[in-house]
């Protein structure tokens, strides 16, 4: 392999070169093959249906579900605006509008409780010493053990007004009438907050673990407090980390379903529970479509502008 | 129990850094004792050395006299005044650390600029400093690059333009030069010792290269099992070494059996008496004394003068500018005689292997120990 043909070498060596490229186009076509399987399954379960939903967002609803196959904007008309019963005048679709905002704010709020709740504990069972820390992490994938319903249905039962924390509650005297908790925003948060929690603990967990803590007694070192430190040193270094956790809390919060059905009852309706709406009682399919993309599409803004973001501060160092 | 008062006045005032008995426990299941009350006293503008095998407790003194451990006994002054219960960031000494732990999100400039930047200085302050710091360990083309692109010997440089910015009172360096090859490892124990004149700050330096040691310091501690075994200079350490192990972790050395009387030993290999100035502590009778390999020779022929100790060649290892001969004395003791060569040009040549020979002791060359 030391002499490399110069070009003018390579036609006199033509059996060489033809040899090199069939096994070149022989690798080619094994690794096309290898990931045959991927594609396949990403063409059939995400490509497809993406597409079934792009044409039925453009269809008119039947009368019994499904689509009638008539071209017609009114589903994505109606993702934001209303048509006037009466006279036909379009209006904002307040009651959308209310679902959105409370499946923003109440995502945002469970990306915030994780944070709070799951830096420390990722901090902790990433300072416990070296064979301590599986047993941590451990506890942290038990509840992945558990069905997600079944989780959802115990957190019930914690929270209603004949639950646990009311008899404790009432015992004690410290309330004389139970607290209504099932059924508020209260209870959709504080349960996502615990479905989501360890999404969060996890990567944050790695990124703590990797951290360098010379570079916290460096900083130290050079007159930097305790906060100064955390703000100047540790935070910039596990940031990719706490990104990572939120965006993982922060997606699946914005269309979570079980959670907000269970523990948020028919009133409280999040943006996942909109759509299935659609799709079931609402026998509004174009609508359930239109929804449902216009969900993917605010997802994928927001990680495109938070790409962005991260990329231009590497840059700017 | 201030120590202080029973020293006087104007020594006081030369000791930058006090420690006074500081002892060091690791609580656990088998507790270790880093430190066991260990005093002494670092004076200003001067390059200290703590030297010792590794776990020795020199890293443990260390990260006390920085504020990252506190001690478990004992105190620690700075300039007279009790610091040991300060947090690293109240106290105005700054580190190099043995993997430099410079800031992998900052540039070059942020990095040695961060100590001024905590301390509140104005930003053109800093600015300037920083300058001032880049030209001072040479690096100025390299301002706005990432640390993590630097090779290590850059690093180092970076590291210690950092900790050297905000003027600390003392510069603690922790086994810096570990990491670097042995041609740049060279050129930087030259660039500290440099640095250290040029800036006029007390230096305190962490290593286990007992020659690193003897070329940069002013004074050296020489450590074991958390103790200091001895301070002095280089050449004191070198030439009178109180004990057999710091004789024998710094340089090359031969231990022989012999007996004392007096301010004269004889060696039990023969050879008449040697004139010594024994240790206050060491009584007449049998003791064991140092020769250093270059104190002594070894020539052809028979013993025929007073202080010739007849000896049995085994090797003779030739090492450019210097030779080394082992050799078997009459008490069965080997020993190691290094000859320079240049000496050696124009002299009758060495003995051949199993011939034997005579060997002498340069005067003064025979070190009483106290063990």
């Amino acid at each position: 392999m030391t002499d490399v043909p110069a070009p003018s070498q390579m036609s006199s060596a033509p059996a060489r070169g033809v040899l090199e490229d069939e096994a070149l186009r022989e690798d080619n076509r094994s690794r096309w093959l290898m990931s045959m399987p991927a594609v396949a399954i990403i063409l059939c379960a995400a490509a497809g249906p993406l597409l079934v939903m792009v044409i039925y967002s453009f269809l008119a609803p039947g009368d019994y579900g499904n689509v009638k196959w008539e071209f017609s904007t009114e589903g994505w008309v109606s993702v934001f605006l209303e048509r006037d019963i009466f006279d036909g005048t379009l209006g904002w679709a307040d009651a959308h509008l209310s679902i959105f905002w409370r499946s923003l704010s109440l995502s945002l709020i469970t990306t915030v409780v994780t944070l709070v709740i799951g830096v420390p504990t990722a901090w902790f069972i990433a300072t416990r010493p070296d064979g301590k820390r599986e047993f941590w992490l451990f506890l942290i994938t038990v509840p992945f053990w558990t069905n997600l319903l079944v989780r959802t249905i115990a957190i019930q039962e914690l929270i209603r007004a004949e639950g646990v924390i009311n008899l404790v509650l009432l015992k004690l005297g410290v309330i004389q009438e139970p607290i209504q908790m099932m059924f508020t925003n209260f209870a959709i948060g504080f349960g996502m907050s615990y479905v989501y929690l360890p999404l969060m603990v996890l990567p944050v967990y790695a990124a703590v673990e990797k951290l360098d803590f010379r570079l916290v007694e460096a900083a130290h070192d050079l007159y930097a407090s305790r906060w100064t430190a955390f703000r100047r040193i540790i935070m910039p270094l596990i940031k990719p980390g706490v990104i990572a956790g939120s965006i993982l809390v922060f997606i699946p919060s914005l269309g979570a379903y079980v959670t907000p059905r269970v523990l948020g009852g028919g009133k409280n309706l999040m943006f996942g529970n909109l759509i299935e709406l659609q799709f079931g009682q609402g026998r509004n399919w174009p609508l359930g479509a239109a929804l449902s993309l216009t969900l993917m599409v605010a997802v994928m803004v927001a990680l495109i502008f938070y790409v962005r973001v991260t990329s231009r501060e590497e840059r700017n160092g | 129990m201030d120590m202080s008062n029973t020293v006087p006045e104007a020594q006081a005032h030369e000791v930058a850094i006090d420690v006074d008995t500081v002892s060091k426990i690791f609580p656990g299941e088998d507790e270790v004792r880093a430190l066991d009350g260990v005093s002494v006293g670092i004076r200003r503008n001067e390059f200290f050395t703590l030297l010792g095998p590794s776990g020795c407790g020199k890293t443990t003194l260390l990260r006390i006299i920085a504020g990252f451990e506190p001690p478990t006994m004992g105190a620690l002054r700075l300039d007279g005044k009790d610091i040991s219960r300060l947090a690293p960031d109240q106290r105005p000494i700054n580190t190099v650390f043995q993997n430099y732990a410079l800031f992998p999100h900052m540039s070059v400039a942020r990095n040695i600029g961060f100590g001024l930047e905590m301390l509140g200085k104005p930003k053109r302050e800093v600015n300037e400093t920083v300058d001032r710091m880049l030209k001072l360990v040479q690096m100025e083309a390299l301002k706005g690059r990432k640390t993590s692109a630097l090779s290590g010997g850059q690093q180092q440089r970076v590291a210690l333009a950092r900790a050297l910015a905000p003027h600390p009172k003392v510069l603690l360096l922790d086994e810096p030069l570990s990491a670097l090859d042995l041609k740049l490892r060279k050129e930087m124990q030259i660039e500290l010792k440099r640095l250290q004149s040029e800036t006029g700050i007390t230096f305190i330096f962490v290593t286990h290269d007992q020659e690193e040691a003897l070329t940069m310091s002013d004074r050296i501690a020489v450590m074991k099992d958390g103790k200091i075994l001895q301070v002095g200079s280089p050449r004191d350490i070198y030439q009178s070494p109180a004990e057999r192990f710091v004789a024998n972790f710094i340089g090359e050395s031969n231990f022989l059996d012999a007996t004392l009387s007096g301010t004269s030993v004889t060696l039990k290999a023969g050879g008449g008496a040697f004139a010594v100035t024994p240790p206050a502590t060491v009584a007449d009778g049998p003791v064991s004394v140092l020769v250093r390999p270059e104190h002594a020779a070894v020539r052809a022929g028979a013993a025929s003068a007073e202080g010739d100790l007849p000896v049995t060649i085994r090797t003779v290892v030739y090492s450019g500018d210097a030779t080394t001969v082992h050799a078997d004395l009459a008490s069965g003791e080997r020993v190691k005689a290094k000859m320079s060569n240049s000496a050696a040009l124009g002299a009758p040549p060495l003995p051949a292997e199993g011939e034997t020979a005579v060997l002498t002791i340069a005067p003064g060359g025979v070190t009483v120990l106290k063990d």
